[in-house]
């Protein structure tokens, strides 16, 4: 640290140059990250919070299973009595145009969860009555009741102007960037159809997937031959939300390259940098300093300006995301913070160590000025 | 003592017994094939403790190969190089750094100072470098920028000094761990006459105050009258 810390201060400019630099790129990272987990919220939070393990489609549905299965009630009712299996239920979900009732009521899009009133599915309310209440009751999500949705509001939604009651509220729920509501199943099975009037009986017996709570170690294959599905654990149908997968390699891509950038960036100023001081180092090994020491000394300069450089870089992309909480999908998790500073702190690290190798090809020799 | 002995053979045995530097048939051979020179061809000296060695001649002569071979920065081709009893052609890279930090000095032709550091700083990195930082360096380094006449410079860079005071510093960083060996690359060749004279003398004063062995390289011909021996080198070879 002797030469170092000393450096730091008497080429305060440089340093405050490339800490600038990794500075910016750790804003960018926290706000990549925060955009990242806003948007995987946006597209999945009500998958995530599902009260599941797995879940059952159509073997047939492929891609985005919620709009491509149907199962039927001999398929949920079979799977109910499968060892292993220690709850299953029908889930519906469908996307649905709706408007507030009355003259100029805004209009919405929804996203309906269709669930058995009294079933493990049923959400508690936050606010107001649960869906068993009413047959044409729903609980809307945080995000519909931000559109101005309150409990007592009445909505018309579907092709067949289903009535709606808003009955309760429940906390933060969407699926591919729209918010949910929790509707009883039979209530979904019309928005589903949008027939008018009473169903036929085949649609009242369908739903889109059969939500299952299995016990650790249960078996899935032998059922799902016999039982023509295809069951899906929890975590793997956050592919099926709409635009889920790219949004996810997109952002990762992006961030991908942002370390790589910053990586490179490091690496290089330290090798201008490293190159500048061929003749220090050159003297300090001509006075005695094993390469152990000064590679030392180095490193710990790169640490230093690395470590104040993202830690600033940082508190200022979370200062910048909790402004932009409000205008587009953002989710600061500490972790996921903590993450990409240590990745960028780890990659920048990286970079400057390939940089400062040079030193080892330094020759004292040249202190002496043999290579004047 | 100091020295020159014939090409290819060892000093006199009353020479090398009280030596600290003791160079014997050293040959450097740069380059390969038909562009290898010959930059020192049999050179054998010793230097006793608190003798001061001028070495002069022209560019090209080897003065240069001279002391990086007596410091270990440079193995020679042939012969044995020995600094306070130790062979430095027998040790490895690693062996030879450590044995530079505690028993040879250098002092280099623009004193190579660090840019970021103080005067005081710039005594004190040898101590850092071996690891021996305490308050006994510190007190060393500050009795030594008092030798030198930089006590009152002591917080000053080596852009805010003069030549003539960066040499000051220079030689100073290299007696702070008392090296038994001290070595001067051009020491004056920067400075005008008065600050080179100066610079010489005090060179010589602390050779006696210290008992180094020192060995001075150099072009001018006015400042040799401060050394207790000159010897002339020529196409690799002491006369």
């Amino acid at each position: 640290m002797f030469l170092a810390v000393r450096d730091l201060r008497f080429a305060r400019g440089r340093f405050a140059l490339i800490g600038a630099v990794v500075a910016m790129i750790a804003v960018l990272g926290v706000i990549l990250s925060g955009l990242a987990s806003g948007l995987a919220d946006s597209g999945i939070s009500s998958l995530r919070a599902l009260p599941v393990t797995h879940l059952a489609f159509d073997k047939s549905a492929s891609g985005e299973l919620f709009s491509r299965s149907t199962v039927t009630r001999d398929t949920w009712r079979a799977w109910a009595a499968q060892p292993g299996v220690r709850e299953a239920e029908p889930l519906g979900q469908q996307l649905v145009h709706a408007q507030l009732s009355g003259p100029g009521g805004k209009q919405l899009d929804l996203a309906v969860f269709g669930v058995r009133p009294t079933g493990f599915l049923a959400p508690a309310p936050a606010t107001g009555r649960p869906l068993s209440a009413d047959p044409n009751g729903i609980l809307v999500s945080e995000e519909i009741a931000k559109d101005g949705v309150k409990v007592g509001d009445r909505l018309i939604a579907g092709q067949a102007d289903t009535p709606l009651t808003v009955i309760g509220t429940i906390g933060h729920a969407s699926f591919g960037h729209v918010g949910v509501v929790y509707a009883p199943l039979a209530l979904w099975q019309k928005l589903h159809y949008g027939l008018p009037g009473a169903l036929p009986p085949a649609a009242t017996g369908q739903a889109t997937a059969v939500a299952l709570r299995l016990a650790p170690g249960a078996g899935t294959a032998a059922i799902d031959h016999r039982l023509g599905t295809r069951t899906v654990g929890k975590a793997g149908t956050y592919a099926a939300s709409p635009g889920y997968t790219a949004e996810s390699s997109t952002m990762t891509l992006i961030r991908g390259f942002l370390y790589a950038i910053s990586a490179l960036v490091v690496g290089s100023f330290f090798t201008v940098w490293t190159i500048q001081r061929r003749q220090e180092i050159a003297l300090l090994k001509a006075i005695g300093a094993s390469t152990g020491y000064i590679l030392r000394d180095a490193l710990t300069q790169v640490a230093v300006v690395l470590l104040a450089a993202t830690a600033a870089g940082t508190a200022a992309g979370l200062a910048l995301g909790g402004a932009m909480n409000a205008s587009a999908p953002f989710a600061l998790k500490t972790g996921q913070v903590t993450a990409a500073a240590l990745l960028l702190t780890a990659l920048g690290l990286a970079g400057a160590a390939v940089a400062v190798r040079r030193i080892t090809g330094v020759q004292a020799l040249t202190a002496l000025g043999a290579d004047r | 003592m100091t020295h020159p002995t014939p090409a290819g053979t060892p000093a006199p045995d009353s020479t090398a017994a009280a030596a600290v530097l003791r160079l014997t048939d050293v040959t450097l051979r740069l380059g390969t094939g038909q562009q290898q020179v010959t930059a020192l061809d049999g050179v054998g000296l010793s230097v006793a403790p608190g003798r001061f060695l001028a070495v002069t001649g022209p560019s090209g002569s080897g003065k240069s190969s001279l002391l990086a071979v007596a410091g270990g920065l440079q193995t020679p081709t042939r012969g044995s190089v020995h600094v306070a009893g130790v062979d430095l052609t027998t040790l490895k890279e690693h062996q030879r750094t450590a044995h530079r930090r505690h028993h040879i000095g250098y002092v280099f032709q623009h004193a190579n100072l660090l840019a970021s550091l103080t005067a005081r700083e710039q005594l004190l990195l040898p101590a850092h470098v071996a690891g021996r930082l305490d308050a006994a360096a510190r007190r060393r380094a500050d009795e030594l920028l008092d030798a030198v006449g930089m006590t009152a410079r002591a917080d000053r860079r080596p852009h805010q000094l003069s030549g003539g005071e960066r040499q000051r510093v220079g030689l100073a960083r290299a007696l702070l761990l008392a090296p038994e060996v001290l070595l001067v690359d051009e020491p004056t060749s920067a400075l005008d006459r008065a600050r080179a004279r100066e610079i010489v003398e005090l060179l010589a004063q602390q050779t006696r105050a210290h008992r180094t062995a020192t060995v001075m390289v150099t072009h001018d011909t006015e400042i040799l009258d401060a050394a207790d021996h000159v010897l002339v080198m020529r196409d690799g070879r002491l006369t």
